[in-house]
């Protein structure tokens, strides 16, 4: 029934049909017509889009190769790249929601229930929230060097605080219901009355503010890789390519847009099914904004 | 109000004081040896050795704290190795194109999100209404760097209407200044505009549908004194601070703009000390962006009673 609500939704529709596209993409990247992104050829430099020319295979042989979004100057596939991007920004975004979410809900249980946590707790997430996300985030990969995992924690790092802060209101109103003044009267462990009272009732705020965390991962790692503190630039990532493309802007301005288009398309379509989301499952939380 | 004033000011010296301690941590949690990292890959043993004698890092943590501390009150943020001058100094120097796109965007975000908001929420539903709301997804989704793009290749590639990248100096002509900050404040706005005019609609929304709306039109007040003394002047608070709040993202867009516009503000100087491993710049680059950002929003909490004559404390 709640499922049926949820898709009565247009802007949920939208969103997310247009990111099981993406995903699709992501998965299917090798048989859409690609070639191994990592690919070159110095012969097929700056192509424009739709250019046939020639790409040298990892095994050393010639292959004639449709350049669909043009090559960059390198002679790579701007095509295979974009394609094989998307995997790169959706395990991002995805693992930093996940990540963010799993320790912001720990956290944000600890700091609502436990009294002698809360105040200590959240002076730090204060002091962290006080800190511009993106400098953190840039101060972190640049001391860890990049790598997709040191990415996904040093984004959910500044957006622990969101979560924490989420589920500690949530919890402060949970734990005064009947129901948890039951459990307690009946000597149910904490550790249980967290975890199978309180957070089961805070499930579709948490997914609201999940969505959102990925649209803003997603985001933040093509900033990183595009300022040239992200991802190693042979990495295929939107953020790389367009950071590839912007020495030659002036004269083949496709090398941004193409990888552009796509990350403006995958960000709006995670926010448009976030907004619908909490339009539909978080009434009280759609009034507040 | 003095007292509200006074504690409001004490509380924000926590916050100061765990963002230092994060900032300092930030080098000490990390593997490796601090001094080496703050050192540079190109520094010798000897300056290495002098590095970690002027940190103490061979004492105990929290006297390591202490002197950083100690330094960091006196305005003293360490030194770059890579520009060979006070970080202190540095800031200084890099402050004005960073603060002249700042005020310039906020000025430009408020001028169009305010009126826009007031319009949305007065039409509610309307075709206005439902543009702007799109408008904002869209402002929030379109990451700036991909808009500064479009905005270059169309304003300045196409139509040539103003310069690709480049900063001049206030002190060389004010028209030239706004000449070539015009399309990065524009740029940085958009996301800006989004957030508040967000606010500015939910807020002045909120506003209209109390009883003294109805007795203002009752008694015959122009529709634009309603909205503006009694619709706006009531939306205030939600208002100005999500403005405040919206500096943390303003900052995180500076960083890009200014790297895309080759503007040599703190952004740029922040990504360049990033790439160069210059540990001690962005140490105090992070330190003074929070800062600011806290002080801000302090202003923010401030500025409510002024803005709400209601509010005594």
């Amino acid at each position: 029934m709640v499922k049926a609500h949820i898709f009565r939704n247009w802007s949920v529709r939208i969103g997310a049909s247009v990111l099981a596209l993406m995903m699709l993409i992501a998965f299917a990247a090798p048989l859409l017509g690609t070639v191994d992104p990592s690919l070159f050829d110095a012969g097929s430099r700056d192509l424009l889009p739709g250019k046939s020319g020639e790409i040298v295979t990892l095994e050393g042989e010639n292959l004639k190769h449709t350049f669909r979004m043009g090559s960059d100057s390198y002679g790579r596939d701007i095509y295979s790249r974009v394609i094989y991007g998307t995997r790169v920004s959706l395990i991002v975004g995805i693992a930093t929601a996940l990540l963010a979410l799993g320790i912001g809900i720990v956290c944000g249980l600890g700091a609502g229930y436990l009294r002698w946590l809360d105040g200590i707790l959240m002076r730090f997430m204060d002091g962290i929230m006080a800190i511009p996300a993106i400098l953190i985030a840039i101060a972190l990969v640049a001391l860890w060097r990049g790598s997709i995992v040191t990415v996904v924690i040093a984004i959910a790092i500044p957006e622990i605080p969101r979560v924490t802060r989420l589920v500690r209101s949530l919890v402060l109103t949970i734990r005064e219901e009947p129901y948890v003044e039951a459990a307690i009267a009946l000597g149910t462990p904490t550790w249980k009355i967290l975890f199978g009272h309180i957070l089961p009732n805070c499930v579709a705020p948490l997914i609201v503010q999940g969505t959102f965390t990925c649209a803003f991962a997603i985001l933040v790692e093509a900033v990183l890789s595009f300022l040239g503190v992200g991802l190693p630039p042979d990495i295929p990532t939107w953020g790389n390519i367009m950071a590839e493309g912007r020495a030659q802007f002036v004269s083949f301005p496709h090398n941004v847009f193409f990888p552009g288009i796509f990350l403006a398309v995958t960000v709006l379509a995670v926010n448009i099914l976030g907004d619908g989301l909490r339009d539909t499952l978080d009434p009280k939380m759609a009034k507040r904004v | 109000m003095f007292s509200f004033v006074a504690r409001r000011i004490l509380a924000t010296v926590p916050v100061l004081l765990i963002v230092a301690v994060l900032v300092f941590l930030l080098l000490r949690l990390t593997p490796g040896d601090p001094a080496a990292i703050l050192a540079g890959d190109a520094a010798n043993t000897e300056q290495i050795a002098r590095i970690r004698e002027g940190l103490g890092l061979d004492r105990p943590i929290l006297v390591q704290f202490g002197i950083w501390f100690g330094n960091l009150l006196q305005g003293n943020l360490g030194e770059s190795f890579y520009y060979k001058t006070q970080v202190a100094t540095l800031i200084g120097q890099r402050l004005e194109p960073t603060l002249s796109l700042a005020v310039l965007t906020i000025c430009l975000a408020v001028m169009v999100a305010v009126p826009l908001g007031i319009l949305a929420a007065w039409r509610f539903g309307g075709w206005l209404d439902r543009a702007l709301m799109g408008f904002s997804v869209l402002g929030f989704s379109i990451p700036v760097f991909v808009l500064a793009y479009i905005l270059i290749w169309l304003v300045s590639l196409k139509l040539g209407w103003l310069p690709v990248q480049g900063y001049q100096r206030i002190a060389d002509g004010v028209g030239l200044w706004l000449y070539h900050l015009a399309l990065p404040s524009i740029t940085l706005s958009v996301l800006y505009i989004a957030l508040i005019a967000r606010v500015t609609r939910a807020s002045v929304m909120e506003a209209l549908g109390e009883d003294y709306i109805r007795t203002a039109r009752a008694k015959g007040l122009p529709e634009l004194r309603v909205l503006i003394h009694h619709g706006l002047a009531n939306a205030a608070i939600p208002i100005v601070t999500v403005i405040g709040i919206g500096i943390a993202l303003l900052i995180g867009g500076v960083v890009v703009t200014e790297s895309v516009y080759a503007i040599p503000g703190l952004g740029r100087l922040t990504v360049d000390a990033v790439l160069a491993r210059d540990f001690p710049t962005v140490q105090g680059l992070i330190l003074f962006f929070s800062f600011v950002y806290v002080l801000v929003n302090l202003l923010v909490d401030l500025s409510y009673v002024i803005l709400d004559p209601r509010i005594r404390y």
